[in-house]
């Protein structure tokens, strides 16, 4: 399955602002899956500086800076990729969750190092007893793990109502999980801080998600969004992403763009400006299939 | 005292030898003599605006240090040993640093458990692989020691990331050695400063940037941070310029100063400001006490921070448990001095050991982090114990348990006499070429209790000057002959950061107006005394419109109603000097040179500091004493008041060179008394009676130009020579002509005015109206028709001269002093449209 994606950000200032930094993580991981064949970056007004750099997670950040008055910025991301199926391993086959669990207790095997740091708190996440209380009945003695998160990504999808109002960017988790509303990063925030409590390693990945129009309908250019959803470490195979939201293993309609311990490691465009007075942001995002 | 370790004693009751000559000094003054000690300490620190946690919400100085006069004396021997350890543990320490943002070895091998260093919130993933000057992260330590029963030094905390509190150390030296000087002299205490230069020569050396006098900031978090007067101290004690984040910029991925002539490039940041709030962009994005782009800057290599950023990691109080074997792998040594016994829980065997000795261990978090609890095991309930198990085992990696230490007793003046308290001592290292170098002395504190478990200066703890004793003579070394070349001769400090001038500027304004405002008050009250029952109502008026044009008082009766409100009038004008909530109050002016005098910490001098002091005391006594002649009382205050002000611009005209800081302060000055010498002759002159010499001797007298007038004139006042005085004359320092000479001649030396080939629009207030005044008759002036007050000459040209200083004012702002604050323009929370469901 190949995409060709563009992703735009716009910011608007209500003041001239007389410099700006910014970090984006915005082209596609190459995974064992998936392959970014072509990745571009376009700017307005044009960038005094521009550097790429490789985060601790493998994401290709690139920080531009603009050093003059500027009211307005934009920056396009247009990629291409192209994804073959992913080998899901069979949930009853997984091993037992509390076996995964406990070699993530000290000492930690080498090779284990990698998902290691994905067991632990991270910024956004302090999981704590609640998140414990509400993953639990999803972990029933001696189940295997992969079934384990399935049916947690079940009750996800079945308690808790997509609302875009009901939540912002730095809601916690614990007015999610009051509330039973969020949009997809609440649900994967959700879900991560669920298998950590439970002494699991979780990602956190941000990428897009092809959207398929109504029957009989023509696909709208431009609708889409950036998407995110968990990536889960099944010992013997690998991490497996499921999508919380959407209540599924990802498959070829999912494109990763970044993997983190949560959405502040990931964060798609990030900037910081010095001066601009009140401002707005546009994002558009456009997932197109190609043949 | 028993189950403690003394210091001043040995087993046989006998003073230990390197305690003697303290011993014997004290001895030989009485209980006064040490009370006395202890009362000049108090005093000095006070003068000198020593304080921790400097600026509360309320506004006020919060907290002054503490500090015991006594100071803690450690043998020449001991401290060998003390010095030996602390350098072996600040090489390991740096080595693990160096392990976890580099190779990772020591979790790879299984050295060290994985969680310590990719569970701690202090491992800064952003500064994963970034090379390290000298691959020294940690460039400044401290450590935390203390001396349990049996004698034995013990490490019981680290400090790698910030180690707050050198400063103090050296302001109690200044203390002790002036209070002490004899017995300081002869027992052979050893100096600081030489520590002191090494920091400026290890710190100079970071600049990744070749240059002769590379340029060293210290970060500091701002004036609310508890050691805010520490860094302000430590920043004009080693000649580095403070800044705050707002006041740096990265262009380019260099750091660069924002002055009042342009960016200057910055080479070493010395930080005070948590490494995980330094830059928002690439680190925590809710901080803006940051840069944002310096993690870019100094991943380019074009910036040095001491300590690097992330060196927090080696701090956490887990790492204790694993530092008797860090050190014989990595160092091929055994740890010399051991660390207070520490489980870390994320491990099984330990988990299950503190759970059986609950009770007689302290449990806190296995890692530094913010708002940190502690638990004593011992006064923990039985429910208590059951829910701090439950959250143990949830977590167990984020928990340490700790075994308590009984720290040794050190002899302290209290209440009127020497008693035994608890001492941890913080001593202070410092990277070099070859190694670390120790500080021979150390910040020493004491308990507040013998049972207090913990040594802190937020709970009422004191400090103490620490006394290492030297065998042989006393090396004597200053901090300015820092290096063996000569310097290079300059008339020009740094160039001046626009915040600091914006600072200055406000705090020449306020002095001005808290000065002005009391000249005026003071010759009301003059005339409102009871002796004179309100006889002299058409001097009072004219004075009463311009303390009301002025915003002092609010409204002025008739002057038929004059005699009936003098106590309205008179509660109106203390009002004016005491109430904190009236904003032109000389209380509330004194309270903004004080709120300023703190930001400006590093700028002035210990005398002007203390005058600022000085101020708010003139104010408090007043309120202390229920006095029954509160109109006396007033009187002298506002004596005192003007006299201090006065002291305050003397220091400032004596002691700052005439470089940029001084002129912003003495504009501030000018365009004040501008406006008040307008106000006043507009508001006094306008009256029918101005011709009244009676009247024009109260308005010299307020305009402090009495003196002169007789000099030049010995007759009474008359109206068009009161004129010249206080408008034309470009010599009298009082007169509007004589603002306008100054504020013209400093403007002209500021670096955009003479980058500019047409008149910045400031220039073009100041000449205007300079001009103006240049063109006046004072006879013409004194021409007024009656009732024509308002049209006339003089009138107008008044008013626009007080109507042109917000315009100058403004511009200065736009021209110097902007710098807007950095905000996050926000990440985009992905949200995708309803999925079907």
């Amino acid at each position: 399955m190949n995409y060709r994606i563009t992703h735009r950000t716009k910011y608007v200032y209500s003041e001239p602002v007389a410099v700006s930094h910014h970090a984006a993580r915005l082209r596609p991981r190459d995974t064992d899956t998936q392959r970014c064949t072509e990745f571009g970056l376009s700017f307005d007004p044009e960038p005094d500086l521009t550097t790429e750099h490789t985060d601790s997670f493998g994401n290709q950040v690139s920080c531009f800076s603009i050093q003059k008055l500027h009211a307005r910025f934009e920056v396009v991301s247009r990629s291409s990729v192209s994804l073959s199926s992913v080998l899901q391993p069979d949930p009853a086959q997984t091993p037992a969750w509390e076996d995964v669990a406990a070699l993530f207790r000290d000492p930690v095997a080498v090779d284990l190092l990698d998902p290691c740091q994905f067991v632990f708190r991270s910024p956004l996440l302090v999981h704590e007893m609640p998140q414990r209380e509400f993953a639990l009945p999803s972990f029933k003695k001696g189940r295997p793990v992969l079934a384990a998160v399935a049916d947690l990504s079940r009750r996800i999808h079945r308690e808790f109502v997509f609302d875009p109002r009901a939540t912002t960017i730095s809601t916690p988790l614990s007015e999610v999980l009051a509330n039973k509303r969020g949009v997809c990063q609440d649900f994967a925030h959700l879900a991560i801080a669920s298998l950590r409590a439970m002494g699991l390693p979780a990602r956190y990945v941000s990428g897009y998600l092809r959207t398929r129009p109504p029957p009989g309908k023509a696909r709208l250019v431009g609708v889409d969004a950036s998407h995110a959803w968990v990536s889960c470490f099944v010992p013997g195979f690998g991490w497996v992403d499921f999508d919380p939201t959407n209540d599924c293993f990802t498959s070829l309609d999912h494109i990763t763009v970044a993997l983190g311990r949560d959405f502040s490691d990931v964060s798609p465009v990030r900037g910081i400006i010095t001066g601009g007075g009140k401002h707005s942001v546009i994002v558009g995002v456009d997932v197109e299939p190609v043949e | 005292m028993k189950g403690h370790y003394d210091e001043l004693r040995d087993d046989s009751a006998k003073v230990r030898a390197h305690y003697e000559a303290l011993v014997a000094d004290l001895k030989k003054r009485d209980a006064a003599g040490v009370k006395r000690l202890s009362d000049t300490a108090r005093r000095l620190l006070a003068e000198r605006g020593v304080s921790f946690n400097v600026y509360n919400a309320k506004g006020g100085m919060d907290t002054p240090w503490m500090m015991d006069p006594v100071p803690f004396v450690i043998s020449a021997k001991e401290w060998e040993g003390i010095e030996k350890a602390l350098i072996q543990r600040a090489t390991l320490l740096n080595a693990v640093l160096v392990d976890s943002y580099g190779p990772q070895q020591l979790i790879k091998r299984g050295d060290l458990p994985a969680a310590l260093v990719l569970a701690q919130p202090a491992y800064l993933r952003p500064c994963h692989g970034i090379p390290v000057p000298g691959e020294k992260p940690l460039q400044v330590y401290g450590a935390d020691i203390a001396r349990s029963p049996d004698g034995q030094w013990w490490v019981i905390a680290d400090r790698t990331q910030i180690p707050t509190g050198a400063g103090y150390a050296l302001e109690n030296r200044l203390i002790t050695s002036r209070l002490l000087p004899e017995v300081f002299r002869d027992a052979r205490v050893r100096r600081l400063a030489g520590f002191f230069r090494q920091m400026q020569q290890s710190l100079a050396a970071l600049a990744p940037r070749r240059v002769e006098e590379p340029r060293v900031v210290l970060l500091t978090p701002g004036p609310y941070n508890e050691t805010y007067f520490e860094q302000a101290y430590l920043a004009r004690y080693l000649g580095y310029t403070l800044v705050e984040g707002e006041d740096l910029t990265v262009r380019d991925d260099r750091v660069y100063l924002k002055t009042l002539s342009g960016l200057e490039p910055v080479d070493v940041i010395l930080r005070r400001v948590d490494d995980d709030f330094c830059d928002p962009l690439e680190l925590r994005n809710d901080s803006m006490l940051g840069v944002p782009g310096l993690v870019r800057a100094v991943r380019a290599g074009n910036v040095a921070l001491a300590n690097a950023l992330g060196s927090g990691l080696a701090e956490a109080p887990a790492m204790m448990a694993f530092l008797p074997g860090l050190c014989r792998k990595l160092l091929n040594e055994d740890l010399l001095m051991p660390s207070v016994a520490t489980w870390w829980c994320g491990q099984e065997t330990p988990m299950r050991e503190v759970e059986q000795r609950i009770s007689s261990l302290v449990f806190k978090s296995a890692f530094r982090v913010r708002g940190r609890e502690v638990h004593f095991g011992g006064n923990l309930s039985a429910t208590e114990h059951a829910a701090l198990l439950e959250r143990m085992r949830f977590a167990p990696h984020r928990w340490a348990a700790q075994e308590k230490i009984t720290f040794s007793t050190a002899p302290t003046w209290e209440d009127g006499k020497l008693v035994h308290k608890p001492v941890s001592v913080r001593v202070y290292l410092v990277a070099t070429p070859d190694g670390y170098m120790v500080m021979p002395g150390a910040l020493t504190r004491v308990a507040s209790s013998l049972d207090s478990p913990l040594v802190s200066m937020q709970k009422g703890g004191s400090s103490k000057d620490t006394w290492v004793l030297s065998d042989g003579p006393v090396e004597n070394v200053t901090l300015l002959s820092a290096t063996r070349t000569p310097v290079e001769l300059r008339r020009v400090g740094h160039n001046l950061g626009s915040r600091v001038a914006n600072h200055l500027f406000w705090l020449g304004r306020y002095a001005e107006r808290a000065e002005s405002t009391a000249r005026l008050l003071r010759s009301t009250l003059l005339r409102c005394s009871p002796e004179s029952g309100m006889s002299e109502t058409p001097l009072l008026l004219p004075l009463l419109e311009a303390l009301r044009s002025l915003g002092i008082i609010e409204q002025v009766p008739s002057a038929t109603l004059l005699a009936a409100q003098q106590e309205q009038i008179e509660a109106r004008l203390l009002q004016a000097i005491f109430d904190a909530d009236h904003p032109s109050s000389i209380r509330s002016n004194v309270a903004h040179i004080q709120r300023i005098g703190v930001l400006l910490r590093d700028r002035i001098s210990v005398d002007t500091w203390r005058v600022i002091s000085q101020l708010s005391d003139a104010l408090d006594a007043a309120d202390n004493s229920a006095s029954v002649t509160p109109m006396s009382d007033a009187l002298n205050v506002l004596t005192r008041i003007i006299l201090e002000l006065a002291s305050f611009h003397g220091l400032a005209k004596e002691n700052m060179t005439r470089a940029q800081g001084w002129m912003f302060l003495d504009m501030g000055h000018r365009i004040e008394r501008t406006v008040y010498i307008s106000e006043l002759l507009l508001a006094g002159l306008r009256s029918a009676d101005a011709e009244n010499p009676s009247l024009l001797e109260a308005i010299l007298e307020v305009g402090d130009s009495t003196i002169t007038y007789r000099n030049r004139y010995s007759l009474l006042p008359q109206l068009a020579a009161v004129y010249d005085l206080l408008m034309l004359d470009e010599l009298n320092p009082r007169g509007l002509r004589f603002q306008f000479q100054r504020i013209e001649g400093h403007f002209r030396h500021l670096p955009r005015e003479q980058n500019s080939a047409l008149l910045t629009p400031a220039m073009r207030v100041l000449i205007e109206n300079s001009t103006r005044l240049q063109l006046c008759d004072p006879t013409e002036l004194a021409r007024v028709e009656p009732g024509q007050w308002s049209a006339s000459q003089v009138a107008k040209l008044l008013q626009q001269l007080i109507d042109a200083m917000p315009a100058l004012s403004d511009a200065m702002s736009a021209g110097y002093f902007a710098h807007s604050t950095i905000s996050s323009s926000g990440d985009v929370a992905p949200a995708d449209p309803a999925p079907p469901r």
